[in-house]
């Protein structure tokens, strides 16, 4: 069970990580710091708008990949992979 | 061949396909009914939970309100899909290890009460209920606008199709129509968008396009342009207007992703991958193509609005002659004005169409000293952006086939899955779980088909005699499954210590709350006049609508579950080992069993 908790508490803190990034990405750039990031311009694109409508979709995506993948190792590592 | 034949050929061909794999994917047992047997690759129900979940409206209405609403529209492109993040780390692995049926099950067991399941199901079928109806409107407008049917016949064969694949399939049948499904929306949606981006930036891509300069020589971006051209006409400016305030926009964005996490036809698409670890990666591919759509709308937004604009001021926005010329506006026009979707009136009577802001009192003045009497285009309605996007952009006639095709797909699949959470949870939840729990498989199995059959017949109904919820769908399902059903499966599997009384407590305190504020300013029960205050943000609390509400909502469900819970007595034993054999993914073969 001691293995359980250490699998769940290294769950955990990927889960608070990869959240906190989504965070970031989506209500602190694409609103609370939209006009901040706004005075910043990629090519056609002021960043705020560019995450708020295509930035933010992108790095969500990636988060779901990067979580399940480390997931999986952590799955191997505890011995709690499905058989 | 003429553009009606056309239409029917795509769309026939398109129905032709969901039939034949109606009879290759018969359910023999109520897992096959309930969760496809359990044996779907992780990126065939990515697809197919994409096709659930787009809907009508992602499909139809989004990059109208973009368009429109510029900036703003943000809340819905980052809502709609920030939500599979909650999905994928918080609940699906967890629900998928459980390995039942339906949500409400999940609830009642975790939180060992019938009473609490109930309360799933109700939130259950009024969130899906709510829904489907807009699905139905949407099969039948797509009918009637494209195959030149009556709205009702319309729905009528909509009803039909989906009545053969769902009732002799159930959530197998429904899976492998959703991945057809899916294939004909994403190229109607994407292939007129990679048309336009061509046109107006010489990039194909339009997430590319959407940044990029426009091609006619300027050397000016799009967005400039468009923000430019929208200022001109005394709107706001697009990359900047927003939806309320800072606040109301955080919150209806948290909103409509806990909602979208909590919504159950989502979650139960979940329940068909074979093993733990595919839940996690099914709902990254379900949001890479999902995204695809969701990408590609802000351009097809931005680039339909400059689009329009153009058409209807030739000559050079808010110039002395730059507007169109009633006889001269093109064919499109006329078609779409014959739907009632657009109209002018030229109330100068000086034979040209002027189209500005006449809520913004600079540009009446500037209007009026040009000898203009008011804005003349009088209605344009948001779809359509995407319905007539093909026309404006003079695109071939194959192209406007296959958007009609893409917009049924898209009403169908997202309308199947709701009725198979709602037929499931009335034969599983009530049926088996409640009040009949002695049934044999067999006799489940042929009553999750007849409440399918009456669940089509139900939503057929209330297409045809919508009520008055019916257009509140982003309120009521959103914050239905943000404040109620969320917080309640997350907390039953991140806390051992919230129990039985705590997560009833909770749910029915969330949707009270939410409910109430909806009602308040809605009216009870979407009863006209019955409203307690004006549904505007002078009369919100804190500027927040009334559809953002449900993230508050959910908020109180955590709050009131905790506290309750602490000063009940804890879950038993055998429920906190329940929580903990579903927090890991070992074990998940034994639950297949079932």
């Amino acid at each position: 069970m001691s293995n359980g908790n250490a699998y769940w508490r290294a769950n955990l803190r990927l889960l608070s990580i990869c959240l906190v990034i989504w965070f970031v990405v989506s209500y602190l750039f694409g609103i609370m710091l939209f006009d901040v990031l706004n005075t910043i311009q990629i090519g056609g694109y002021k960043l705020g708008f560019w995450f708020a409508q295509q930035g933010s979709i992108y790095v969500f995506v990636a988060l779901i990949f990067y979580y399940a993948a480390r997931m999986n190792r952590y799955d191997r590592e505890h011995g709690v992979e499905e058989e | 061949m003429d553009l009606t034949t056309l239409t029917y050929l795509v769309v026939g061909a398109t129905f032709a396909v969901y039939i034949g794999i109606a009879f290759w994917a018969r359910a023999a047992t109520t897992a096959e009914f309930y969760a496809a047997g359990r044996g779907v690759h992780p990126i065939a129900n990515g697809m197919a939970t994409a096709a659930d979940w787009m809907s009508a409206a992602s499909f139809i209405s989004m990059a109208g309100l973009i368009a429109f609403t510029g900036y703003g529209g943000s809340v819905f492109l980052m809502g709609w899909t920030g939500g599979y993040v909650l999905l994928a780390m918080l609940l699906a692995p967890y629900l998928r290890k459980f390995g039942k049926f339906t949500v409400p099950e999940f609830i009642g067991d975790r939180y060992y009460s019938q009473t609490a399941r109930i309360v799933a199901v109700v939130c259950l079928i009024v969130a899906s209920i709510t829904y489907v109806i807009g699905q139905m409107k949407g099969i039948g407008v797509a009918f009637s606008r494209f195959l030149e049917v009556e709205f009702a016949t319309g729905l009528f064969t909509g009803m039909g199709i989906v009545f053969v694949y769902a009732v002799m399939g159930g959530m197998k049948g429904i899976t492998y129509t959703q991945i057809a499904q899916y294939v004909v929306l994403i190229f109607a949606y994407t292939i007129p968008a990679i048309f336009i981006s061509l046109q107006l930036t010489g990039n194909p891509l339009p997430q590319l396009g959407l940044g990029a300069t426009m091609a006619d020589g300027t050397g000016v971006h799009l967005l400039t342009k468009l923000d430019l051209v929208v200022t001109d006409l005394g709107f706001k400016e697009y990359t900047t207007q927003k939806l309320g305030s800072s606040l109301n926009m955080f919150l209806y964005t948290l909103s409509l992703m806990i909602g979208t996490a909590g919504l159950p036809h989502v979650i139960i698409r979940f329940f068909t991958v074979p093993r733990v670890r595919d839940a996690r990666s099914s709902a990254g591919w379900a949001l890479v193509f999902i995204a695809i759509l969701y990408t590609t709308a802000p351009g097809v937004g931005a680039m339909a609005r400059l689009n329009l604009i153009d058409t209807l001021w030739p000559g050079g926005v808010m110039t002395a002659d730059g507007a169109l010329e009633v006889e001269q506006r093109p064919d499109w026009m006329k078609r779409w004005e014959a739907t009632g979707l657009l109209g002018f009136e030229d109330k100068n009577g000086d034979g040209r169409i002027q189209y500005y802001d006449d809520s913004n009192p600079q540009t009446v003045a500037r209007a009026e000293s040009m000898g203009w009497k008011g804005n003349e285009m009088t209605n344009v309605d948001r779809d359509i952006m995407v319905l007539a996007n093909p026309e404006i952009a003079q695109l071939p006639n194959w192209v406007i086939a296959l958007v009609a095709a893409g917009g049924l797909a898209a009403a169908l699949s997202t309308a199947a899955g709701l009725l198979l959470a709602i037929s499931s949870a009335v034969s599983h939840d009530l049926m088996k779980g409640v009040f009949l729990p002695d049934i044999s498989e067999k006799a489940e199995l042929n009553a999750g088909r007849i409440a399918m059959a009456g669940a089509i017949v139900v939503a057929g109904y209330l297409g045809l005699n919508p009520p008055g919820f019916a257009a509140q769908v982003v309120a009521l399902a959103f914050g239905l499954a943000a404040s109620s059903i969320f917080p309640a499966l997350m907390m039953g599997i991140f806390s051992k210590r919230v129990n039985n009384f705590g997560a009833i407590a909770g749910m029915l305190g969330g949707l009270g709350v939410t409910l109430l504020y909806i009602f308040w300013f809605k009216g009870w029960f979407f009863i006209p006049g019955t409203e307690m205050a004006a549904n505007n943000a002078s009369n919100w609390i804190l500027g927040i609508s009334p559809e953002a509400f449900g993230a508050v909502g959910a908020m109180v469900n955590f709050a009131v579950a905790i506290v309750v819970s602490r000063m009940t007595a804890e879950p038993p034993v055998h429920i906190q080992e329940l929580v903990e054999s579903i927090r890991v993914p070992r074990g998940a073969g034994s639950a297949t069993a079932h």
